[in-house]
């Protein structure tokens, strides 16, 4: 059984060591790949040097295309289980057993990690709260299954939905909401559990200045033109 | 329609004709770009020695003059055109995507065979 845990990256040179070290810590015998997005930075080397494998685009394509690229990695390869990160050391390590453990006991096959389940997290803006609570509202209703955090890119999950996810209908700009519902209209069984989330050290964020606004827009659209797809088993 | 403007109209369009022509030859303009342009040149063409038609086609959209009517078609024109750009730059930027993450994985692989040789390469000096 491989397990692969992907951590998508761009311009963490300050921090990926740390994650990857910290990762490889509690989860010993896991393989680690960093996807290196185009830094212009030393991510690649201090990711490498902490021990993970890396591979870089030749220039950034977005973080929607950085994990894709991972699971394409993850199919080619052979991995059975894909965990997914943040490689700005918002994600706490200690959860990733949580995760995993539904996808690995064959209860579900998509493993969503909530921060807002209970495990003591930091507090998001006001503004962040409504958008958040609104494509809440929206998702759980749309996929009939509570999900407290659509936006969450802490997740697990077997390789049937990796192979899904290197196919065209993964949404590579914002996969987050619209995601969750291509994958509940494919019949992919997706579990909420509880994880741990820090507030990012530099507050730097990709949902920053103009993008919210642009965030919502493509949402919606996604959604919306989700749903009218013909359903893909 | 007065002479000036029938000689104009003329020029026009037989210089867009020539050019985008002259552009497919060199390949400097794919076949595929070329169609809406040369659909119009040849479309100014006929409205300048059938007048009587583009009078009609005013009527029949309800306009006041027929320079609104070749206003009007010059616009929906741009417009079909930049959607057919639109559609062009989502297609290759799918495409670009698939090969930079390919690029990506086949340097991973490269790298990872000269760390870890395949062994009846390590033997040989």
């Amino acid at each position: 059984m491989k397990i692969l845990i992907i951590i998508p990256a761009y311009n963490e040179a300050s921090r990926i060591g740390e994650v990857v070290r910290n990762v490889r810590e509690t989860v010993p015998g896991y393989d680690i790949l960093v996807v290196n997005d185009g830094s212009r930075d030393e991510t690649s080397h201090a990711a490498k040097s902490a021990g993970a494998m890396v591979v870089s685009h030749p220039f950034n394509l977005g973080y929607g295309v950085a994990i894709q690229t991972g699971y394409k990695y993850a199919l080619a390869k052979g991995y059975d289980f894909l965990v997914q990160m943040d490689g700005d050391g918002q994600h706490d390590p200690a959860c990733i057993r949580d995760l995993l453990a539904p996808v690995l006991a064959g209860e579900t096959d998509f493993c969503l990690g909530s921060r807002f389940l209970g495990l003591e997290s930091y507090a998001p803006s006001l503004a962040r709260k409504v958008g958040m609570a609104f494509f809440r509202w929206l998702v759980s209703s749309l996929i009939k299954t509570s999900i407290t955090d659509s936006t969450s890119g802490f997740q697990a999950f077997n390789r049937r939905v990796i192979r899904y996810f290197t196919t065209e209908v993964f949404p590579c700009d914002y996969p987050d909401a619209d995601m969750l519902i291509t994958l509940h209209r494919a019949g992919f069984r997706i579990l909420e559990v509880p994880v741990r989330m820090h507030a990012s050290a530099t507050g730097k964020s990709m949902h920053a200045g103009w993008r919210p606004l642009y965030y919502m827009f493509k949402m919606l659209l996604s959604i919306f033109v989700t749903l009218l797809r013909k359903r893909q088993e | 329609m007065p002479l000036q403007q029938q000689i104009f109209a003329l020029i026009v369009s037989a210089l867009v004709f020539v050019i985008v022509i002259d552009m497919v030859r060199k390949r400097r303009l794919r076949e595929e770009y070329s169609v809406l342009w040369l659909l119009t040149s040849v479309l100014m063409f006929v409205l300048v020695f059938r007048y009587e038609w583009l009078v009609a086609l005013t009527d029949l959209i309800g306009a006041g003059l027929p320079t609104t009517t070749l206003f009007l078609s010059s616009i929906i024109f741009l417009m079909l055109l930049s959607v057919q750009f639109c559609i062009k730059i989502s297609q290759l930027t799918d495409q670009v995507k698939n090969l930079s993450q390919e690029n990506a994985l086949m340097k991973r692989e490269i790298e990872s065979l000269i760390e870890n040789p395949p062994i009846e390469q390590q033997e040989k000096p």
